[in-house]
Protein backbone atom coordinates (compact mmCIF):
# COMPACT_ATOMS: atom_id res chain seq x y z
CA UNK A 1 0.00 0.00 0.00
CA UNK A 2 1.34 3.52 -0.62
CA UNK A 3 2.69 5.03 2.39
CA UNK A 4 0.09 8.08 1.83
CA UNK A 5 -2.39 5.96 3.18
CA UNK A 6 -1.10 4.73 5.89
CA UNK A 7 0.34 8.64 6.52
CA UNK A 8 -2.79 9.41 6.28
CA UNK A 9 -4.03 7.07 8.84
CA UNK A 10 -1.65 8.23 11.28
CA UNK A 11 -2.05 11.36 11.20
CA UNK A 12 -5.85 10.94 11.69
CA UNK A 13 -5.45 9.20 14.71
CA UNK A 14 -2.89 11.27 15.85
CA UNK A 15 -4.92 14.48 15.05
CA UNK A 16 -8.34 13.15 16.48
CA UNK A 17 -7.01 11.27 19.39
CA UNK A 18 -3.79 12.56 20.17
CA UNK A 19 -0.47 10.37 20.15
CA UNK A 20 -0.98 8.54 22.83
CA UNK A 21 -4.02 6.71 20.56
CA UNK A 22 -1.24 6.32 17.91
CA UNK A 23 0.88 4.60 20.43
CA UNK A 24 -1.49 2.28 21.10
CA UNK A 25 -2.68 1.13 17.84
CA UNK A 26 0.57 0.53 16.80
CA UNK A 27 1.55 -1.58 19.76
CA UNK A 28 -1.75 -3.53 19.52
CA UNK A 29 -1.54 -4.09 15.18
CA UNK A 30 2.03 -5.63 15.77
CA UNK A 31 3.49 -4.00 12.33
CA UNK A 32 6.30 -2.68 14.00
CA UNK A 33 6.62 1.01 12.17
CA UNK A 34 5.84 3.76 14.54
CA UNK A 35 6.14 6.70 11.86
CA UNK A 36 4.85 5.98 8.25
CA UNK A 37 6.65 7.97 4.94
CA UNK A 38 4.24 9.58 2.88
CA UNK A 39 6.46 8.62 -0.38
CA UNK A 40 7.42 4.68 0.88
CA UNK A 41 5.67 1.81 -0.63
CA UNK A 42 4.33 -0.50 2.73
CA UNK A 43 3.09 -4.19 2.69
CA UNK A 44 -1.05 -4.18 1.94
CA UNK A 45 -1.17 -6.06 5.26
CA UNK A 46 -0.11 -3.32 7.48
CA UNK A 47 -2.80 -1.20 6.01
CA UNK A 48 -4.70 -3.71 7.26
CA UNK A 49 -3.28 -4.72 10.81
CA UNK A 50 -3.36 -0.68 11.51
CA UNK A 51 -7.42 -0.20 10.63
CA UNK A 52 -8.20 -3.32 12.23
CA UNK A 53 -6.25 -2.45 15.07
CA UNK A 54 -7.88 1.01 15.12
CA UNK A 55 -11.52 -0.30 14.43
CA UNK A 56 -11.05 -2.41 18.16
CA UNK A 57 -9.33 0.18 20.09
CA UNK A 58 -12.51 2.95 19.31
CA UNK A 59 -14.91 0.12 19.43
CA UNK A 60 -16.19 1.30 16.17
CA UNK A 61 -17.12 -0.70 13.00
CA UNK A 62 -14.50 -0.50 10.65
CA UNK A 63 -16.69 1.17 7.87
CA UNK A 64 -17.20 3.99 9.66
CA UNK A 65 -13.56 4.30 10.85
CA UNK A 66 -13.13 4.30 7.24
CA UNK A 67 -16.04 7.10 6.93
CA UNK A 68 -14.28 9.39 9.82
CA UNK A 69 -10.99 9.21 7.88
CA UNK A 70 -12.00 10.31 4.58
CA UNK A 71 -14.19 13.57 6.50
CA UNK A 72 -10.54 13.72 8.47
CA UNK A 73 -8.84 14.44 5.15
CA UNK A 74 -10.89 17.27 3.80
CA UNK A 75 -12.57 19.34 6.67
CA UNK A 76 -9.34 18.98 9.18
CA UNK A 77 -6.61 22.25 9.09
CA UNK A 78 -4.07 20.10 8.85
CA UNK A 79 -4.47 18.78 5.99
CA UNK A 80 -5.38 21.58 3.87
CA UNK A 81 -3.27 20.63 0.91
CA UNK A 82 -6.03 18.29 -0.09
CA UNK A 83 -8.84 19.93 0.57
CA UNK A 84 -7.67 22.63 -1.92
CA UNK A 85 -6.40 20.27 -4.72
CA UNK A 86 -9.73 18.58 -4.61
CA UNK A 87 -11.45 22.10 -4.88
CA UNK A 88 -9.45 22.43 -8.15
CA UNK A 89 -11.76 19.79 -9.66
CA UNK A 90 -14.79 21.55 -10.23
CA UNK A 91 -16.92 25.35 -9.71
CA UNK A 92 -19.77 23.82 -7.45
CA UNK A 93 -20.48 20.50 -5.83
CA UNK A 94 -22.23 19.19 -9.17
CA UNK A 95 -19.28 20.10 -10.91
CA UNK A 96 -17.06 18.07 -8.40
CA UNK A 97 -18.99 15.26 -8.50
CA UNK A 98 -18.73 15.28 -12.17
CA UNK A 99 -15.42 15.53 -12.02
CA UNK A 100 -14.64 12.49 -9.79
CA UNK A 101 -14.34 10.00 -12.75
CA UNK A 102 -10.98 12.27 -13.13
CA UNK A 103 -9.42 11.61 -9.70
CA UNK A 104 -7.73 8.88 -9.65
CA UNK A 105 -6.04 10.26 -12.86
CA UNK A 106 -5.59 13.44 -11.15
CA UNK A 107 -3.70 12.00 -7.76
CA UNK A 108 -1.77 10.27 -10.51
CA UNK A 109 -0.43 13.07 -11.93
CA UNK A 110 0.34 14.66 -8.25
CA UNK A 111 2.08 10.52 -7.33
CA UNK A 112 2.80 8.50 -9.98
CA UNK A 113 2.62 5.38 -7.86
CA UNK A 114 -0.54 6.08 -5.96
CA UNK A 115 -2.80 3.87 -7.61
CA UNK A 116 -6.81 4.91 -6.13
CA UNK A 117 -9.82 2.43 -7.49
CA UNK A 118 -11.17 3.34 -10.40
CA UNK A 119 -14.39 6.01 -9.33
CA UNK A 120 -17.40 5.90 -12.04
CA UNK A 121 -20.33 8.55 -11.62
CA UNK A 122 -23.51 7.62 -13.26
CA UNK A 123 -26.47 10.30 -12.90
CA UNK A 124 -29.89 9.64 -12.38
CA UNK A 125 -32.95 12.16 -12.82
CA UNK A 126 -34.09 14.33 -9.65
CA UNK A 127 -30.50 15.14 -8.52
CA UNK A 128 -29.42 11.60 -7.74
CA UNK A 129 -26.40 10.17 -8.98
CA UNK A 130 -24.86 6.37 -8.09
CA UNK A 131 -21.00 6.52 -7.53
CA UNK A 132 -18.94 2.55 -8.10
CA UNK A 133 -15.85 2.64 -6.32
CA UNK A 134 -13.70 -0.83 -7.88
CA UNK A 135 -10.86 -1.54 -7.05
CA UNK A 136 -7.77 -1.54 -9.59
CA UNK A 137 -6.15 -5.13 -8.29
CA UNK A 138 -8.62 -8.04 -8.35
CA UNK A 139 -8.22 -8.70 -5.01
CA UNK A 140 -7.71 -5.18 -3.60
CA UNK A 141 -8.68 -3.36 -0.28
CA UNK A 142 -12.36 -3.29 -0.14
CA UNK A 143 -13.93 -0.14 1.88
CA UNK A 144 -12.58 2.96 0.07
CA UNK A 145 -15.87 3.51 -0.45
CA UNK A 146 -16.21 4.26 3.05
CA UNK A 147 -13.39 6.75 2.36
CA UNK A 148 -15.11 8.30 -0.01
CA UNK A 149 -18.71 8.87 1.98
CA UNK A 150 -16.97 10.87 4.18
CA UNK A 151 -14.58 13.00 1.76
CA UNK A 152 -17.99 13.80 -0.34
CA UNK A 153 -19.83 14.57 3.04
CA UNK A 154 -17.05 16.94 3.92
CA UNK A 155 -17.08 18.36 0.14
CA UNK A 156 -20.48 19.32 0.14
CA UNK A 157 -19.80 21.05 3.42
CA UNK A 158 -17.15 22.46 1.54
CA UNK A 159 -19.25 24.11 -0.92
CA UNK A 160 -22.05 24.67 0.53
CA UNK A 161 -23.81 22.04 -0.68
CA UNK A 162 -26.75 19.91 1.23
CA UNK A 163 -26.37 16.22 0.36
CA UNK A 164 -27.89 12.80 1.44
CA UNK A 165 -25.48 10.06 1.12
CA UNK A 166 -25.73 6.05 1.21
CA UNK A 167 -23.33 3.51 0.84
CA UNK A 168 -25.17 0.74 -0.61
CA UNK A 169 -22.89 -2.06 0.09
CA UNK A 170 -20.44 -3.89 -1.86
CA UNK A 171 -20.93 -6.86 -4.97
CA UNK A 172 -17.56 -8.67 -5.77
CA UNK A 173 -15.55 -6.13 -4.57
CA UNK A 174 -17.00 -3.02 -6.38
CA UNK A 175 -19.04 -0.69 -3.73
CA UNK A 176 -21.56 1.65 -4.60
CA UNK A 177 -22.80 4.86 -3.24
CA UNK A 178 -25.71 6.89 -3.58
CA UNK A 179 -25.92 10.52 -3.47
CA UNK A 180 -28.71 12.94 -3.52
CA UNK A 181 -27.77 16.17 -4.13
CA UNK A 182 -31.11 18.10 -2.21
CA UNK A 183 -29.74 21.88 -2.51
CA UNK A 184 -26.33 23.23 -4.60
CA UNK A 185 -26.35 26.47 -2.50
CA UNK A 186 -28.08 25.07 1.06
CA UNK A 187 -24.76 27.19 3.08
CA UNK A 188 -22.22 29.72 2.13
CA UNK A 189 -19.20 26.78 1.87
CA UNK A 190 -15.69 27.13 2.81
CA UNK A 191 -13.99 29.77 0.50
CA UNK A 192 -11.32 28.50 -2.11
CA UNK A 193 -9.04 30.66 -3.78
CA UNK A 194 -7.10 29.23 -7.09
CA UNK A 195 -3.85 31.64 -5.66
CA UNK A 196 -3.73 30.83 -1.79
CA UNK A 197 -1.15 28.98 -1.31
CA UNK A 198 -1.92 26.18 1.60
CA UNK A 199 0.33 25.71 4.67
CA UNK B 1 -18.06 44.00 -36.01
CA UNK B 2 -19.23 47.91 -34.71
CA UNK B 3 -17.74 50.47 -36.97
CA UNK B 4 -14.97 53.36 -36.53
CA UNK B 5 -15.86 55.62 -33.59
CA UNK B 6 -14.80 58.55 -32.21
CA UNK B 7 -11.58 57.73 -29.84
CA UNK B 8 -11.42 57.93 -26.10
CA UNK B 9 -14.85 57.14 -26.05
CA UNK B 10 -16.46 53.77 -24.22
CA UNK B 11 -18.09 51.35 -25.64
CA UNK B 12 -20.62 49.43 -23.58
CA UNK B 13 -19.86 46.32 -22.02
CA UNK B 14 -22.83 44.28 -23.05
CA UNK B 15 -23.89 41.68 -20.67
CA UNK B 16 -25.07 38.18 -21.35
CA UNK B 17 -28.47 38.34 -20.19
CA UNK B 18 -28.60 41.50 -22.51
CA UNK B 19 -28.60 40.17 -25.95
CA UNK B 20 -32.69 40.03 -26.30
CA UNK B 21 -32.85 43.74 -25.04
CA UNK B 22 -30.79 45.86 -27.68
CA UNK B 23 -32.41 49.15 -25.96
CA UNK B 24 -29.95 49.16 -23.62
CA UNK B 25 -27.03 49.49 -26.16
CA UNK B 26 -24.81 52.69 -26.19
CA UNK B 27 -27.01 55.58 -27.93
CA UNK B 28 -23.18 56.42 -29.81
CA UNK B 29 -23.18 53.26 -31.44
CA UNK B 30 -25.37 50.45 -30.80
CA UNK B 31 -23.55 47.19 -32.16
CA UNK B 32 -26.21 44.87 -34.29
CA UNK B 33 -27.54 42.07 -32.83
CA UNK B 34 -25.07 39.72 -34.78
CA UNK B 35 -21.95 41.18 -33.91
CA UNK B 36 -23.59 41.14 -30.03
CA UNK B 37 -24.36 37.53 -30.64
CA UNK B 38 -20.07 36.94 -31.68
CA UNK B 39 -19.65 38.94 -28.03
CA UNK B 40 -21.60 36.70 -25.65
CA UNK B 41 -20.74 33.48 -27.57
CA UNK B 42 -16.84 34.97 -27.55
CA UNK B 43 -17.39 36.26 -23.92
CA UNK B 44 -17.99 32.22 -23.22
CA UNK B 45 -15.47 30.43 -25.29
CA UNK B 46 -12.40 32.85 -24.44
CA UNK B 47 -13.47 35.18 -21.56
CA UNK B 48 -9.99 36.97 -21.90
CA UNK B 49 -10.57 37.81 -25.58
CA UNK B 50 -10.92 41.54 -26.67
CA UNK B 51 -11.84 43.10 -30.09
CA UNK B 52 -9.83 45.72 -31.25
CA UNK B 53 -11.03 48.23 -33.90
CA UNK B 54 -9.64 50.14 -36.96
CA UNK B 55 -8.27 52.96 -34.85
CA UNK B 56 -6.83 50.57 -32.50
CA UNK B 57 -9.58 50.89 -29.44
CA UNK B 58 -10.89 48.22 -27.74
CA UNK B 59 -14.65 47.87 -28.29
CA UNK B 60 -15.03 44.98 -26.28
CA UNK B 61 -13.29 42.88 -23.56
CA UNK B 62 -13.88 39.50 -22.18
CA UNK B 63 -14.98 39.49 -18.89
CA UNK B 64 -12.19 37.77 -17.13
CA UNK B 65 -9.71 39.86 -18.96
CA UNK B 66 -11.54 43.01 -17.67
CA UNK B 67 -11.52 41.69 -14.27
CA UNK B 68 -7.06 42.00 -14.12
CA UNK B 69 -8.38 46.13 -14.35
CA UNK B 70 -11.68 46.41 -12.25
CA UNK B 71 -11.25 49.88 -11.77
CA UNK B 72 -10.77 50.77 -15.03
CA UNK B 73 -13.33 49.82 -18.01
CA UNK B 74 -10.37 49.08 -20.57
CA UNK B 75 -13.64 49.24 -23.71
CA UNK B 76 -12.71 52.61 -25.33
CA UNK B 77 -9.13 52.99 -24.49
CA UNK B 78 -6.06 52.06 -27.03
CA UNK B 79 -5.38 48.62 -26.78
CA UNK B 80 -1.52 50.02 -26.96
CA UNK B 81 -2.18 52.70 -23.84
CA UNK B 82 -3.09 49.43 -21.65
CA UNK B 83 -1.12 46.87 -23.11
CA UNK B 84 2.85 47.31 -24.93
CA UNK B 85 4.24 44.31 -26.91
CA UNK B 86 7.06 42.57 -25.84
CA UNK B 87 7.17 40.43 -28.41
CA UNK B 88 7.44 41.31 -31.26
CA UNK B 89 8.74 44.71 -29.92
CA UNK B 90 7.64 48.01 -30.11
CA UNK B 91 4.28 48.02 -31.91
CA UNK B 92 2.91 51.56 -32.16
CA UNK B 93 0.38 51.49 -34.26
CA UNK B 94 -2.66 49.32 -35.30
CA UNK B 95 -1.20 48.62 -38.94
CA UNK B 96 1.96 46.99 -37.10
CA UNK B 97 -0.50 45.22 -34.72
CA UNK B 98 -2.57 43.91 -37.51
CA UNK B 99 0.79 42.85 -39.63
CA UNK B 100 1.17 40.16 -37.10
CA UNK B 101 -1.27 38.50 -38.57
CA UNK B 102 0.65 37.94 -41.67
CA UNK B 103 3.83 36.98 -39.57
CA UNK B 104 2.98 33.81 -36.97
CA UNK B 105 -0.17 35.48 -35.11
CA UNK B 106 1.51 35.61 -31.73
CA UNK B 107 1.87 38.42 -29.72
CA UNK B 108 3.55 38.94 -26.45
CA UNK B 109 2.37 41.72 -24.37
CA UNK B 110 2.55 42.98 -20.89
CA UNK B 111 0.01 45.04 -19.19
CA UNK B 112 1.67 49.00 -19.19
CA UNK B 113 0.90 49.53 -15.63
CA UNK B 114 0.86 47.80 -11.99
CA UNK B 115 1.16 44.48 -11.03
CA UNK B 116 2.72 43.92 -14.70
CA UNK B 117 0.93 41.04 -15.56
CA UNK B 118 3.07 39.29 -18.82
CA UNK B 119 0.19 37.66 -21.31
CA UNK B 120 0.37 35.59 -24.34
CA UNK B 121 -1.39 36.50 -27.59
CA UNK B 122 -3.13 35.52 -30.59
CA UNK B 123 -4.48 37.97 -32.88
CA UNK B 124 -6.79 37.62 -36.17
CA UNK B 125 -7.78 40.05 -38.25
CA UNK B 126 -11.60 41.38 -38.93
CA UNK B 127 -12.70 42.86 -41.84
CA UNK B 128 -13.56 46.20 -40.81
CA UNK B 129 -9.74 46.96 -40.18
CA UNK B 130 -9.73 45.37 -36.80
CA UNK B 131 -8.81 42.63 -34.87
CA UNK B 132 -9.93 40.03 -31.96
CA UNK B 133 -7.23 38.68 -30.12
CA UNK B 134 -7.25 36.04 -27.68
CA UNK B 135 -5.28 36.40 -24.44
CA UNK B 136 -3.85 33.92 -21.82
CA UNK B 137 -1.44 34.43 -18.90
CA UNK B 138 0.78 31.28 -19.82
CA UNK B 139 3.44 30.87 -17.44
CA UNK B 140 2.75 33.63 -15.50
CA UNK B 141 -0.52 31.98 -14.26
CA UNK B 142 0.49 31.66 -10.81
CA UNK B 143 0.95 35.02 -10.15
CA UNK B 144 -2.05 35.82 -11.69
CA UNK B 145 -4.41 34.10 -9.93
CA UNK B 146 -3.45 35.64 -6.58
CA UNK B 147 -2.65 39.15 -8.13
CA UNK B 148 -5.98 38.95 -9.44
CA UNK B 149 -8.39 36.61 -6.92
CA UNK B 150 -9.78 34.60 -10.13
CA UNK B 151 -11.65 31.52 -9.65
CA UNK B 152 -12.66 28.62 -11.68
CA UNK B 153 -15.31 30.19 -13.24
CA UNK B 154 -13.04 32.52 -14.55
CA UNK B 155 -11.57 30.08 -17.26
CA UNK B 156 -13.38 28.35 -20.25
CA UNK B 157 -13.87 24.98 -19.08
CA UNK B 158 -11.83 24.24 -22.13
CA UNK B 159 -8.76 26.14 -21.01
CA UNK B 160 -5.86 23.79 -19.23
CA UNK B 161 -5.24 27.04 -16.46
CA UNK B 162 -6.86 25.48 -13.54
CA UNK B 163 -4.83 22.05 -14.41
CA UNK B 164 -2.10 23.86 -14.77
CA UNK B 165 -2.67 25.34 -11.32
CA UNK B 166 -3.80 22.04 -9.64
CA UNK B 167 -0.10 20.21 -10.93
CA UNK B 168 1.88 22.98 -9.50
CA UNK B 169 0.33 22.57 -6.42
CA UNK B 170 -0.26 18.38 -6.08
CA UNK B 171 3.72 18.78 -7.40
CA UNK B 172 4.92 21.05 -4.57
CA UNK B 173 2.71 18.85 -2.01
CA UNK B 174 4.44 15.94 -3.57
CA UNK B 175 7.86 17.51 -3.44
CA UNK B 176 7.82 18.64 0.00
CA UNK B 177 6.90 15.08 1.21
CA UNK B 178 9.77 14.19 -0.84
CA UNK B 179 12.26 16.39 0.77
CA UNK B 180 11.38 15.69 3.96
CA UNK B 181 11.82 11.88 3.49
CA UNK B 182 15.45 13.18 1.56
CA UNK B 183 15.80 15.22 4.80
CA UNK B 184 15.04 12.64 7.63
CA UNK B 185 17.14 9.75 5.45
CA UNK B 186 20.10 12.21 5.39
CA UNK B 187 20.25 12.57 9.14
CA UNK B 188 19.72 8.47 9.82
CA UNK B 189 23.08 8.59 7.49
CA UNK B 190 24.83 11.12 9.46
CA UNK B 191 23.74 9.36 12.14
CA UNK B 192 25.13 5.55 10.70
CA UNK B 193 28.57 7.49 9.55
CA UNK B 194 28.58 8.86 13.24
CA UNK B 195 27.93 5.42 14.77
CA UNK B 196 30.32 3.76 12.70
CA UNK B 197 32.93 5.69 13.89
CA UNK B 198 32.42 5.97 17.33
CA UNK B 199 33.31 3.68 20.57
CA UNK B 200 29.55 3.39 21.56
CA UNK B 201 31.02 2.60 25.03
CA UNK B 202 33.26 5.66 25.37
CA UNK B 203 32.06 8.22 22.67
CA UNK B 204 35.53 8.15 21.56
CA UNK B 205 36.86 7.72 18.26
CA UNK B 206 37.09 3.77 17.09
CA UNK B 207 39.87 1.88 15.48
CA UNK B 208 38.15 2.74 12.00
CA UNK B 209 37.97 6.31 12.51
CA UNK B 210 41.32 6.72 13.45
CA UNK B 211 42.77 5.01 10.53
CA UNK B 212 40.91 7.45 8.30
CA UNK B 213 42.43 10.58 10.07
CA UNK B 214 46.21 8.97 10.41
CA UNK B 215 45.59 8.57 6.44
CA UNK B 216 44.48 11.99 6.03
CA UNK B 217 47.31 13.40 8.16
CA UNK B 218 49.74 11.49 6.06
CA UNK B 219 48.92 12.94 3.11
CA UNK B 220 47.83 16.42 4.08
CA UNK B 221 51.89 16.02 4.82
CA UNK B 222 51.01 17.74 8.30
CA UNK B 223 53.67 17.32 11.39
CA UNK B 224 51.70 15.14 14.75
CA UNK B 225 52.72 13.08 17.40
CA UNK B 226 50.96 9.55 17.74
CA UNK B 227 50.89 7.88 21.38
CA UNK B 228 49.72 4.15 21.79
CA UNK B 229 48.51 3.83 25.68
CA UNK B 230 47.52 1.14 27.01
CA UNK B 231 46.48 0.78 30.69
CA UNK B 232 48.09 -0.92 33.11
CA UNK B 233 46.01 -3.50 35.88
CA UNK B 234 42.75 -2.92 34.16
CA UNK B 235 42.46 -6.64 33.44
CA UNK B 236 42.54 -7.07 37.44
CA UNK B 237 39.54 -4.39 37.59
CA UNK B 238 37.60 -6.34 35.32
CA UNK B 239 38.02 -9.51 36.62
CA UNK B 240 38.29 -9.07 40.86
CA UNK B 241 34.72 -6.02 40.46
CA UNK B 242 33.66 -7.21 37.33
CA UNK B 243 32.59 -5.73 33.56
CA UNK B 244 30.52 -2.99 35.09
CA UNK B 245 33.39 -1.55 37.42
CA UNK B 246 35.71 -1.92 34.26
CA UNK B 247 32.80 -0.45 31.85
CA UNK B 248 32.94 3.13 34.23
CA UNK B 249 36.19 3.01 34.72
CA UNK B 250 37.03 3.03 30.64
CA UNK B 251 34.25 5.82 30.30
CA UNK B 252 36.52 7.89 33.25
CA UNK B 253 39.51 7.44 31.56
CA UNK B 254 38.38 8.81 28.25
CA UNK B 255 36.82 11.58 29.75
CA UNK B 256 40.12 12.03 31.46
CA UNK B 257 42.46 12.18 27.70
CA UNK B 258 39.40 14.09 26.69
CA UNK B 259 39.92 16.86 29.26
CA UNK B 260 44.15 16.26 28.52
CA UNK B 261 43.57 16.90 24.98
CA UNK B 262 43.07 19.95 22.94
CA UNK B 263 40.17 19.67 20.78
CA UNK B 264 42.22 19.37 17.37
CA UNK B 265 43.55 16.34 19.00
CA UNK B 266 42.17 12.93 18.26
CA UNK B 267 41.23 10.33 20.82
CA UNK B 268 40.43 6.67 19.90
CA UNK B 269 39.81 3.29 21.72
CA UNK B 270 41.49 0.60 19.24
CA UNK B 271 41.38 -2.36 22.05
CA UNK B 272 39.30 -3.15 25.25
CA UNK B 273 42.11 -0.93 27.54
CA UNK B 274 44.16 0.35 24.33
CA UNK B 275 43.84 3.84 23.28
CA UNK B 276 45.82 5.76 20.61
CA UNK B 277 46.18 9.82 20.47
CA UNK B 278 47.01 11.89 17.70
CA UNK B 279 48.69 15.48 18.75
CA UNK B 280 48.16 17.79 15.64
CA UNK B 281 50.86 20.16 14.79
CA UNK B 282 52.54 18.77 18.18
CA UNK B 283 56.43 17.38 17.24
CA UNK B 284 57.67 19.12 20.42
CA UNK B 285 59.14 16.47 22.71
CA UNK B 286 58.79 18.20 26.25
CA UNK B 287 55.34 19.21 25.78
CA UNK B 288 54.60 15.81 24.58
CA UNK B 289 56.43 13.95 27.24
CA UNK B 290 54.49 16.76 30.15
CA UNK B 291 50.82 15.44 28.57
CA UNK B 292 52.11 11.99 28.86
CA UNK B 293 52.82 12.26 32.43
CA UNK B 294 50.20 14.16 33.32
CA UNK B 295 47.63 11.83 32.01
CA UNK B 296 49.52 8.89 33.36
CA UNK B 297 49.28 11.14 37.13
CA UNK B 298 45.43 11.44 36.70
CA UNK B 299 44.90 8.18 35.20
CA UNK B 300 46.74 6.55 38.62
CA UNK B 301 44.23 8.74 40.65
CA UNK B 302 41.87 6.15 42.21
CA UNK B 303 38.32 5.84 40.92
CA UNK B 304 35.47 5.49 43.26
CA UNK B 305 33.17 2.83 42.35
CA UNK B 306 30.42 1.54 44.39
CA UNK B 307 32.15 1.86 47.52
CA UNK B 308 35.20 0.10 46.07
CA UNK B 309 38.58 2.02 44.68
CA UNK B 310 40.05 1.01 40.99
CA UNK B 311 43.55 1.61 41.04
CA UNK B 312 45.17 1.75 37.05
CA UNK B 313 47.85 3.15 35.25
CA UNK B 314 49.02 3.16 32.23
CA UNK B 315 52.30 3.44 30.08
CA UNK B 316 52.74 5.20 26.20
CA UNK B 317 54.96 4.84 23.74
CA UNK B 318 55.29 7.51 21.47
CA UNK B 319 56.40 8.63 18.04
CA UNK B 320 56.63 11.34 15.78
CA UNK B 321 55.66 12.17 12.13
CA UNK B 322 58.82 14.52 11.90
CA UNK B 323 61.18 11.62 12.39
CA UNK B 324 60.26 9.77 9.12
CA UNK B 325 60.94 11.21 5.89
CA UNK B 326 57.74 9.33 4.49
CA UNK B 327 55.50 8.61 7.25
CA UNK B 328 53.57 5.38 6.97
CA UNK B 329 50.33 4.42 9.11
CA UNK B 330 51.45 1.25 9.52
CA UNK B 331 54.80 1.81 10.55
CA UNK B 332 54.30 4.60 12.79
CA UNK B 333 51.51 2.27 14.24
CA UNK B 334 54.07 -0.22 14.62
CA UNK B 335 57.08 2.08 16.31
CA UNK B 336 54.42 3.68 19.00
CA UNK B 337 53.49 0.29 19.70
CA UNK B 338 57.24 -1.21 19.96
CA UNK B 339 57.68 2.37 22.32
CA UNK B 340 55.01 1.05 24.47
CA UNK B 341 56.24 -2.12 25.01
CA UNK B 342 59.35 -0.54 26.13
CA UNK B 343 57.74 1.32 28.58
CA UNK B 344 56.38 -1.66 30.28
CA UNK B 345 59.26 -3.62 30.11
CA UNK B 346 61.07 -0.53 32.40
CA UNK B 347 58.42 -0.77 34.73
CA UNK B 348 55.25 0.70 33.70
CA UNK B 349 53.92 4.03 33.96
CA UNK B 350 55.93 5.71 31.60
CA UNK B 351 56.44 7.55 28.69
CA UNK B 352 58.86 6.00 26.09
CA UNK B 353 59.69 7.89 22.19
CA UNK B 354 60.11 6.09 19.54
CA UNK B 355 64.18 5.45 19.03
CA UNK B 356 64.58 5.88 22.91
CA UNK B 357 63.58 2.28 23.12
CA UNK B 358 67.74 1.38 23.95
CA UNK B 359 68.25 4.17 26.46
CA UNK B 360 65.48 3.00 28.59
CA UNK B 361 68.25 0.10 29.75
CA UNK B 362 65.70 -2.99 28.53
Amino acid sequence: MHGLINRAIQCFVRDTYGPGKWSTVIRNSGVGVSDFEAMLTYDDSVTEALLNALATDLRKPRASVLEDIGTYLVSDRNVEALRRLLRFAGICYEDFLQSLNDLPGRAHLAVSDLDLPRLDLRAMAGGRFFLTVEPRKPNGMVGFGFVMVGILRAMADDYGALVMLDHRGERQGIEKIEITLIEAAFASGRDFNLGARSA
Amino acid sequence: MSSAKSPGKAAPLPRKDDSQTPATASPADPPPDMARLIWNALDTLCPMHCIVDATGHLTHVGPTLQKLRPESPMAGARFLEVFQTTHPRDIHSMGALRAVAGHSARLRLRLRDRPYTDLQGVLAQTSDGGAIINLSFGISIIEAVQDYDLTNADFAATDLAVEMLFLVEANSAAMDASRKLTRQLQIAKIAAEEQAFTDTLTGLKNRRAMDHILTRMIDAGQGFALMHLDLDFFKLVNDTLGHAAGDFVLETVARIMVEETRDEDVVARIGGDEFVLIFHRLCDRTRLEEIARRVIARLEVPIPWQGESCRISASIGTTLSIDYPFPEAAQMLSDADQALYAAKRAGRALNVFHGDEVKTGT
